[in-house]
């Protein structure tokens, strides 16, 4: 477990720095927004990241209500809490890239708004997770927020092609991104996806501790 | 025990208004995020006076410019129709001529929207700048070049 926190953490950093170096001199500036569009390489990178956490949060949150063992309640809670950091990351990024391309930080278009709700929807999942006291419980009132929760996120990735919005489609999914900008966004994303696999197996292990600890505490 | 009831309560309420009031929000501006042109034409009276958003491509050859006041006449099309368009202020750097826009504000008594709000709205494409023309970075550094000479 630790060896592999250690491995995951040295990948992640090894990968951010070259995703970074790629993103920021390496990758050529695009034709139309010029050097701001760099942003795209935190941005994009986050954004999916955060969807791979909630669907990991869906699976889990679904096999806990399925079969109640504490390892899948403990894998939902972790995920969910990193998934937030990096949503948290994808909105702050999106204000920055937004303000110097579209001329403001923010507007109440369906991407926009779907995001926020998505993010404000698993901070309530974190939220009711630390109201309830009893654990079971918690996990299975949260286990209904973090399926929801899911839809939304579909809500806000299709809400490009559904709806009338200041955002922009998915490049990725329209291959409309030339090669010289798109080998740089997946080092990038694969940097995130190691990131978020580091700092689930840290928070999975901090959970473990934690319960073992309270165990001890009421055996004695 | 009891406090703690009323604490989830009143949380659980607060996020309940939040989402609701960002779905309330959100059917009533962002699933129709703005108007085109011919949306516009079509219903000219309808939309007169309320505030709205229009969007559209600026019509080549339609952007003028008053440096003294600040001032922007334009028009934007969706292919169709062509509303012409009033600003004052500061427009984002990708607005130009050929380019995707959206604005703010309503539509004036003379036809002219009156817009104090210009969003550039830019696609998807992502690619390198070609060749005929130098990169910002090349451009940067003739610059520090021609500093330093």
């Amino acid at each position: 477990m630790d060896r592999l926190g250690v491995t995951l953490g040295l990948g992640a950093g090894a990968l951010v720095v070259a995703g970074l170096w790629m993103g920021l001199v390496q990758a050529p500036p695009d034709a139309v927004q010029g050097e701001v569009q760099r942003i795209m390489y935190l941005h994009v990178p986050s954004i999916l990241t955060a969807y791979l956490a909630f669907t990991v949060v869906l699976v889990s949150s679904i096999g806990y209500l399925v079969r109640g063992t504490r390892g899948w309640d403990r894998l939902a809670h972790a995920s969910a809490e990193v998934g937030v950091v990096f949503t948290a990351i994808t909105l702050f990024t999106g204000a920055i890239w937004g303000k110097p391309t579209w001329g403001v930080w923010w507007t109440w278009d369906a991407r926009l708004t779907g995001t926020a709700v998505l993010f404000m929807v698993y901070l309530g999942y974190l939220m009711l997770r630390s109201v309830v006291e009893d654990q079971d419980r918690a996990g299975r009132y949260a286990a209904v927020v973090g399926i929801l929760g899911f839809f939304d996120m579909i809500f806000t990735h299709m809400a490009v092609e559904w709806f009338r919005t200041l955002h922009q489609p998915s490049s990725l999914q329209r291959g409309t991104i030339d090669t010289a900008l798109k080998l740089p966004l997946n080092v990038n994303l694969l940097a995130f996806v190691v990131l978020y696999a580091y700092f689930l197996a840290r928070r999975l292990r901090l959970a473990a501790l934690d319960e073992a600890v309270e165990a001890r505490d009421l055996g004695e | 025990m009891r406090g703690r009831n009323r604490q989830i309560l009143i949380g659980g309420l607060v996020i309940l208004a939040g989402i609701g009031y960002l779905i309330w929000t959100g059917t009533q501006q962002a699933l129709v995020y703005f108007y085109t042109p011919s949306e516009i034409q079509a219903k000219e009276g309808e939309r007169m006076g309320k505030r709205i958003r229009l969007g559209g491509l600026v019509v080549e050859g339609s952007l003028t410019h008053a440096p003294e006041t600040l001032g922007y006449t334009f028009q934007l099309t969706d292919g169709g129709a062509r509303i012409p368009v009033r600003f004052k202020g500061i427009p984002p750097d990708l607005f130009k001529e050929g380019a995707g826009a959206i604005v703010e504000g309503q539509m004036g008594p003379d036809g002219v929207f009156d817009a104090d709000l210009i969003m550039a709205k830019h696609n998807e494409e992502y690619r390198p700048p070609s060749g005929d023309r130098p990169s910002p970075q090349e451009l940067y550094r003739s610059l520090i070049k021609r500093e330093r000479s």
